[in-house]
C-alpha cells in the first residue's frame, strides 16, 4: 500500500474529511473518494480540461493536483455551481444555446467560462477563445459554446446594472 | 404490420424548432453518469498491459510474480479467452485485437490484463507480469505494406478480387473495383487531363471520453455490463458470443456517452472487462487512459490516392479513375471499398473507375470515423477537381454544377438516385454572401463538396402512456448529442401533446427488441421512424378506448391534435376525449396503454453538403488558419434546429483538425510518438471561428417526415476546402494531409526554388 494522508479541505462549501494515498491525483480522488464524478477525465495529463476545478478560486486541471495538496484549501466543482436548487446562469445558457452535445467537456467548459466570468464580466470574442484554449470540445466545433458563454456575460451584465 | 414509410409533405406544429433537451440539466451539473461515472459493491480496478513493440512473437508471459502480490485478484492472458468462434473470422479477429494470441501485431495490442483491489495495486501488478517477446520486423505505411517483401502479418490472407486467386499470402486483403462506362475512351475525349497523387495522415475520432466499462459475471453465467457505447446490443452480442455467454443473460445498459464518432461502434476492453470479472467473481471496472485510447482503440484508416480526371473544355467531365490504398491496421476492413463508393458519388460522370486496396499493417484495428473512409477520397478528388476547373479556366463551382449528379444518375456503387441535395447545395454556396466577402492579405478561399450514405437498420421502440398523460418513449439508439430532445419532439408531433410530457429513455439490451449500432447517422433517422409508428399504435389503441368509453364503433373516430373526435352525423356532438382523459381511465377500459414498433428501417436517405472555406496563410511560417467557414448541407427535414447545426458545427471542426493538424507519428520502431492530446494536437476554441450553417431540406421520400441523416456528412468537404483554400491563397497545391506548417513552408520553399 502507498502512503495515506487525512486531507481536510473544503469542496463545494463544505467541509470533506478524507484518506488520500500520496500520489493520487485530485481528480482521482474528488471522483473515487468523494463521489464527485462531475469531475471527467479525458486525458490525466493537462491537455484537456475536462477535469477543470477551482483551488482557492484559481482554475486548475485537479489531475494535475495531488489530493493532499487540497488540504486547508477550497475546491469549487461543476457540482457546487448550482446555489439553492438554482442553475448558474452559465448552466442555462449552456442548455439554452445547445452548448453540449455529448455534454463530456460540459463540466470543464463551465468551470472554466466562471472563472473567465468572475475575473472579466465583459470579454471580447477573442477573450473567450484564449480563456477555453485549454478545454477540448470534440462534439461542437466551439460555436455554441462561445455564443454561450457571451449571452451569459450580457446577461450577467445586465442584471448587475439592474441591482445597482 | 405495414406502415406507410414514405414522406408525407405536413404541416408540422413541434418538429423544426429548438427545445431545451430533457437530459441538459443533468449534463450540466455533472449528474449525468458516463462510462466511468458508475460503481458496483466489491469492485475491482481492471488494468491491461500492452505491447511495446509493432510487432512481436510472444514467447512466454510469466505471471506468477504479480500473482502473489496482495491485492490482485485475477490476471488474464489469451488462455482465459478460448476461442469460441467457431471458424467465424471476423469474430476471430475482434477476439485477437482484444487481447493478442502469440503475437502482437501493433505497439498497444494488448497482452494480459489484471484486476486488484485499487488502481495502485493494479498498476504495480502490470510491472510484475513478464512477457518474453521476439520482435519481429514491422510495417506501418500503406504503400510500403503492399510491397512483396514486405513484412507479413498474417499467413491467412490471399487478396480478395483479384483474379487468379493469389497462391501466396500478402498483407494486401482485398481489392475492389467499381465504375461505368470507358473510361480509356472518356480520357481520350479530353482537352484537359490532371492526374495527381495524395496522402492522408491516420487520425482519431478524439472523442474526450475514453472508454470505460463495469463488468460483473456471476458464476451462474448471468451478466451485467455497463459500457460507454454506441451500440449496446452489439456489443452485448460480440461479448456473450466471445465469452460463451447467452444473449439473454448479460444485461447490457449504455452508460452516456462522451462521444463516439465511429470509435465506440467495436468492442475493445469490454471482453478482457467480463474475463477479468468471471475469474475474480468480482465487478471490474475498467478505463482506459488517453495514452491507450490513441494506441489500441480503432483510429481510421491512413492511405495513399491516386486521382486522374479528364474533361472538356466547356467543362464535361469525360472521364475519371482514382485508385484507392487504405490500411485497416492490423485486421482487415472495409475502408477502400467505402473510398470507392463515396469518392465520385457527387458527381454525374460517364466513364468512371475507382479500384481499392484494403490492406493490413501494424497498427491498431481502423473502425469507422465518421462518415469513414469518405473525407480522403474527397480530399483527392475534390483537389484535382479545383484543378481540373483551373486549367479550363472555369469558376470551381460551375464546373461542379456542370458535372453535378441529380436524381436519375448513376450513383457510383450502383443504385438511381432519388431526390438528392448535391445540386442545391452547391447553388446555396455560389449565392451565399460568403462567397463575395472581402478578403485581406494572404487570405483566399475554397470549396468542396462531400457525399455520404447515411444508414437505417434494425431499431425497435416502445411508447408508454401513463395515467397522468404523460409518456415515456423507449429507444434502442443511443444519445450521442441530443437525440433524447429529437425523439420526444417527434412523439410529441405525432401523440398531439407538448414536447415536456415526453420523457426519453434509452432502454438496456434486457428491455428492448435488437437495436442496430448508432452509427451511419441512422439515430433520429431510423429511432424517429420507430417513434412515428410506435406512436400511431399508441393512437389507435387509444382510439379503441375512446370507442369503448363513448360506446361508439372505433371506426368512428379519428385522432387530430392530441384528442380523440367523434366523426359523424351520429356522434358529432360528442365533447372530444384528449390524450390525458383516455390515460386517465385505461385501467376501467383495457389496461394500460402503449404503443410499440419493430422494424428494418429502410430508405436512408442519402446526406450531400458544400463548404465554403476561408484560409489566411502566414507565408513566413506556412502555418494556415481558417477565418471563415460555411456548412450547407440537406437534411432532409430538420427535427432540432440547434442539434443539427451542431452536428454540422462538430463535423466540419474535426475536418479542419485533420486537414491541418491531426496525425498519427510512428516513429522507426513502430511505436506511436504522439499518444496524447499535447502531441496530437485537435482544435482548440481558439483555432477556429464560428461555423455559420445553412440547412437545407430537400425531403427523403422514404421517411414519414422526409428525415436523412445529418451527423456524418460534413466530415467529407472540409479536408479539400482548406487545401483548395490554401492552394488559392499562396499558389501551392498540398497533396499530403494535415497540411502542417512544415508541410506548407516546404511546398512553398519548393515553389521558390522552382521560379
Ligand atoms: S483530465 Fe485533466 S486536463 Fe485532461
Ligand atoms: S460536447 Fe462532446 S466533447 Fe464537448
Amino acid at each position: 500500500m502507498t502512503d495515506s494522508t487525512l486531507v481536510s479541505t473544503t469542496i463545494n462549501g463544505d467541509s470533506i474529511e478524507f484518506a488520500c494515498p500520496n500520489d493520487e491525483t485530485l481528480l482521482d480522488a474528488l471522483r473515487n473518494r468523494v463521489g464527485l464524478t462531475g469531475v471527467k477525465e479525458g486525458c490525466g495529463t493537462g491537455d484537456c480540461g475536462a477535469c477543470s476545478v477551482t483551488l482557492d478560486g484559481r482554475l486548475v486541471c485537479s489531475c494535475l493536483v495531488l489530493g493532499v495538496e487540497a488540504s486547508g484549501r477550497e475546491v469549487g466543482t461543476v457540482e457546487g455551481l448550482t446555489t439553492n436548487g438554482e442553475l448558474h446562469p452559465l448552466q442555462e445558457k449552456f442548455i439554452e444555446h445547445a452548448a453540449l452535445q455529448c455534454g463530456v467537456c460540459t463540466p470543464g467548459f463551465l468551470v472554466a467560462a466562471k472563472a473567465l466570468l468572475d475575473k472579466n464580466p465583459d470579454p471580447s470574442e477573442t477573450e473567450i477563445r484564449y480563456a477555453l484554449a485549454g478545454n477540448l470540445c470534440r462534439c461542437t466545433g466551439y460555436d455554441k459554446i462561445v455564443r454561450a458563454v457571451q449571452a451569459t456575460a450580457k446577461d450577467m451584465r445586465k442584471a448587475k446594472k439592474k441591482k445597482g | 404490420m405495414a406502415h406507410d414509410q414514405s414522406y408525407k409533405d405536413r404541416k408540422f406544429e413541434v418538429v423544426g424548432n429548438r427545445f431545451k433537451r430533457p437530459d441538459g440539466v443533468e449534463k450540466v451539473t455533472g449528474k449525468a453518469r458516463y462510462g466511468a461515472d458508475t460503481f458496483a459493491p466489491g469492485q475491482l480496478v481492471g488494468r491491461i498491459l500492452r505491447s511495446p513493440h509493432a510487432h512481436a512473437k510472444i514467447k512466454k508471459i510469466n505471471t506468477a510474480k504479480a500473482e502473489k502480490l496482495p491485492g490482485v485478484k485475477a490476471i488474464i492472458t489469451s488462455k482465459d479467452l478460448p476461442d469460441l468462434t467457431n471458424g467465424d473470422i471476423g469474430l476471430q479477429n475482434i477476439l485477437e485485437n482484444c487481447m493478442a494470441r502469440g503475437r502482437a501485431l501493433y505497439d498497444g495490442h494488448a497482452v494480459a490484463a489484471v484486476a486488484a483491489v485499487d488502481e495502485q495495486t493494479a498498476r504495480k501488478a502490470l510491472k510484475l507480469i513478464e512477457v518474453e517477446y521476439k520482435v519481429l520486423p514491422h510495417v506501418t505505411d500503406v504503400d510500403e505494406a503492399m510491397k512483396p517483401d514486405a513484412p507479413l502479418l498474417h499467413d491467412w490472407i490471399f487478396t480478395s478480387g483479384v483474379d487468379p486467386k493469389p497462391t501466396k499470402p500478402s498483407n494486401i486483403a482485398g481489392r475492389t473495383e467499381m465504375g461505368n462506362g470507358d473510361v480509356e475512351a472518356g480520357f481520350k475525349d479530353a482537352d484537359v487531363i490532371v492526374e495527381k497523387s495524395f496522402k492522408t495522415g491516420q487520425t482519431h475520432q478524439g472523442y474526450i471520453e475514453p472508454h470505460a466499462c463495469l463488468a460483473s459475471v456471476n458464476p451462474d453465467g448471468s451478466a451485467e455490463l455497463w459500457v460507454t457505447t454506441q451500440g449496446h446490443f452489439s456489443f452485448r452480442n460480440t461479448c456473450a458470443a466471445l465469452l460463451g455467454l447467452d444473449f439473454a443473460a448479460l444485461k447490457t445498459t449504455s452508460s452516456e456517452i462522451g462521444g463516439g464518432f465511429g470509435g465506440k461502434t467495436h468492442v475493445w476492453g469490454e471482453p478482457v472487462a467480463l474475463a477479468l470479472s468471471r475469474k475474480a467473481n468480482r465487478p471490474v471496472k475498467l478505463v482506459m487512459n488517453r495514452d491507450e485510447v490513441f494506441r489500441a482503440t480503432g483510429p481510421t484508416s491512413s492511405t495513399s490516392i491516386d486521382v486522374k480526371i479528364g474533361a472538356k473544355k466547356n467543362g464535361t467531365i469525360t472521364a475519371a479513375s482514382a485508385e484507392l490504398r487504405y490500411q485497416g491496421g492490423a485486421f482487415p476492413g472495409p475502408w477502400a471499398m467505402l473510398g470507392c463508393m463515396t469518392g465520385f458519388a457527387c458527381y454525374d460522370i460517364k466513364n468512371m473507375k475507382a479500384v481499392g486496396w484494403d490492406v493490413v499493417v501494424n497498427r491498431p484495428k481502423s473502425t469507422a470515423y465518421r462518415a469513414p473512409s469518405a473525407p480522403m477520397a474527397a480530399f483527392a478528388i475534390e483537389s484535382t477537381m479545383d484543378m481540373v476547373a483551373k486549367e479550363i479556366g472555369m469558376d470551381s463551382v460551375d464546373f461542379r454544377l456542370k458535372n453535378v449528379a441529380r436524381e436519375g444518375t448513376r450513383a457510383p456503387y450502383g443504385p438511381i438516385y432519388g431526390p438528392i441535395g448535391i445540386e442545391p447545395t452547391l447553388e446555396a454556396v455560389r449565392d451565399h454572401p460568403h462567397m463575395k466577402a472581402k478578403l485581406k492579405k494572404n487570405q483566399a478561399r475554397g470549396v468542396a463538396c462531400g457525399f455520404w450514405f447515411n444508414i437505417g437498420g434494425q431499431t425497435c421502440t416502445d411508447l408508454n402512456i401513463g395515467t397522468d398523460g404523460t409518456v415515456n418513449l423507449t429507444v434502442g439508439t443511443v444519445d450521442v448529442g441530443g437525440a433524447r430532445a429529437s425523439l420526444a419532439m417527434i412523439a410529441a408531433e405525432e401523440l398531439g401533446v407538448p414536447y415536456d410530457r415526453v420523457r426519453v429513455n434509452i432502454g438496456d439490451s434486457a428491455s428492448l427488441g435488437h437495436n442496430d449500432t448508432t452509427e451511419g447517422s441512422r439515430g433520429t433517422f431510423s429511432s424517429g421512424m420507430a417513434t412515428i409508428f410506435a406512436a400511431r399504435d399508441a393512437i389507435d389503441v387509444m382510439k379503441e378506448r375512446a370507442a369503448k368509453m363513448w360506446d361508439i364503433p372505433v371506426e368512428d373516430i379519428v385522432w387530430e391534435n392530441g384528442v380523440a373526435r367523434a366523426t359523424g352525423k351520429k356522434h358529432g356532438n360528442l365533447p372530444t376525449l384528449s390524450l390525458k382523459e383516455i390515460a386517465a381511465k385505461s385501467h376501467n377500459t383495457g389496461g394500460p396503454i402503449a404503443g410499440h414498433n419493430e422494424i428494418t428501417a429502410d430508405g436512408a436517405g442519402n446526406g450531400f453538403a458544400s463548404h465554403i472555406c476561408d484560409v489566411e496563410v502566414d507565408p513566413e511560417t506556412g502555418a494556415a488558419r481558417v477565418v471563415r467557414y460555411t456548412v450547407v448541407q440537406d437534411a432532409g427535414k430538420a427535427i432540432h434546429l440547434d442539434y443539427v447545426e451542431g452536428q454540422f458545427q462538430g463535423a466540419a471542426a474535426q475536418g479542419i483538425g485533420w486537414a491541418l493538424n491531426e496525425e498519427y507519428i510512428y516513429g522507426e520502431d513502430g511505436r506511436l510518438q504522439n499518444a496524447g492530446f499535447l502531441d496530437y494536437r485537435i482544435p482548440v476554441c481558439s483555432d477556429l471561428p464560428f461555423i455559420d450553417t445553412k440547412i437545407l431540406e430537400i425531403p427523403n421520400p422514404n421517411h414519414p417526415y422526409g428525415i436523412r441523416g445529418v451527423g456524418e456528412t460534413s466530415i467529407v468537404p472540409p479536408l479539400a476546402a482548406v487545401s483548395n483554400a490554401i492552394a488559392n491563397a499562396v499558389g501551392v497545391r498540398m497533396t499530403q494531409v494535415p497540411m502542417s506548417p512544415q508541410r506548407v513552408l516546404a511546398a512553398l520553399d519548393d515553389l521558390d526554388n522552382a521560379s
